[in-house]
């Protein structure tokens, strides 16, 4: 029987190293603040973050993989599952849920109630049009590239903006079959 | 105890930090990138300190100041305490954590980043590359150490360093 993903999030939380959460948000809420006094616009620092996610990314779910012990998901439903109860919970202690999906299975919500990153953040009216956790839409597309599957990751509701709660709304653009690297006549 | 969030997330957005700050912004300038990431260290430190000191009375003297970084300060962050502590009693300190959490953890990739235009000195080596990126990776926390002071009333200037690792000294020099 497959074990509950639920649980497992914990589980593996309780297993790895921590780090004070005020340290983290502190430190991600001055590079955000820096980025904003050295690319000015809100739009650039919106694309920083989204590539610094990325980075993140392609390397978290080498450790996501090693530590979470989870199997090969049979579809992008349970990606989507286990990304909100294994991955948001082993790193940032939050578990997400996953709702709305559309009729085809490759679309769908994650949304986040709890946000560590965001604590004690208020967004000042100069920062319109920021997405403060943009970090985190690079790292699901990061991270799911490197399983191969492209992804389009963008935020539909932002508690900074009044909303909520947290939405991401992930979308699977193509699922790129594993290819054996090497040529056969080579 | 308060929230926490898994080490790899902290350690990601450093690397990210120092990257982007070295590669992509100020690729050129290192001496810029340097006082960038000083100043977001710097930031943190500051706001962290006044969180760790609200309920205190204010210190009585710069000692008091530098052990409390050393001891709870140090702790918060990482888990340690500052294992030793020099001064000359003439504003200057030396903090040394022999195994400091930041060095051990952050892995330097030794392959020189794609040269392009930003390296116009050929015979930049690997090593010079990945020491280059360690001392960046330092003005992270060496910020957090000069706005930890300075919100204690302490201008200050801080440098690390890593003659002897694991070991890692970060040097006050407290300004008159």
């Amino acid at each position: 029987m497959a074990p509950l993903p639920a649980r497992s999030g914990d589980a593996v939380f309780a297993n790895i190293e921590h780090v004070n959460s005020e340290l983290f948000t502190l430190t991600y809420g001055a590079i955000v603040r820096q980025l904003l006094t050295d690319l000015e616009e809100v739009e650039e620092v919106n694309k920083q973050l989204d590539q610094m996610g990325y980075n993140i990314g392609i390397r978290l779910i080498d450790e996501f993989l090693a530590k979470s012990n989870v199997s090969r998901c049979v579809d992008f439903k349970e990606t989507a599952e286990v990304i909100a109860k294994v991955g948001f919970k082993m790193f940032l202690g939050v578990s997400a849920t996953v709702t709305n999906w559309d009729t085809e299975g490759t679309s769908c919500s994650l949304v986040l109630e709890d946000n560590p990153l965001v604590d004690f953040v208020e967004l000042p009216d100069t920062c319109q049009g920021l997405c403060y956790c943009n970090i985190l839409s690079g790292v699901i597309r990061g991270a799911l590239e490197m399983v191969s599957m492209k992804t389009e990751v963008t935020w539909v509701r932002d508690m900074l903006n009044g909303d909520d709660v947290y939405e991401l709304r992930v979308k699977l653009l193509k699922q790129v079959l594993e290819e054996y690297p090497y040529k056969d006549d080579e | 105890m308060g929230r926490e969030v898994a080490e790899s997330c902290l350690d990601g957005v450093m690397i990210e930090m120092v990257s982007a700050y070295c590669t992509r912004f100020y690729a050129t300038k290192p001496e810029l990138a340097a006082r960038r990431i000083e100043a977001i260290g710097y930031q943190v430190g500051h706001q962290l300190s006044e969180r760790y000191t609200m309920e205190r009375p204010r210190f009585t003297d710069h000692l008091e100041a530098i052990k409390f970084i050393c001891k709870d300060f140090w702790s918060e962050l990482f888990k340690k305490q500052i294992d030793n502590l020099k001064t000359n009693h003439r504003g200057t300190f030396v903090l040394q954590d022999n195994h400091f959490r930041w060095l051990t953890r952050i892995s330097i990739d030794p392959t020189p980043e794609s040269t392009e235009a930003s390296s116009n000195d050929p015979s930049v080596t690997a090593e010079n590359k990945a020491s280059q990126t360690t001392n960046m990776h330092l003005c992270f926390p060496c910020g957090i150490i000069r706005g930890a002071l300075s919100n204690l009333g302490i201008p200050c200037a801080v440098t690390a360093d890593i003659s002897n690792l694991p070991a890692c000294s970060f040097v006050v020099r407290i300004k008159a």
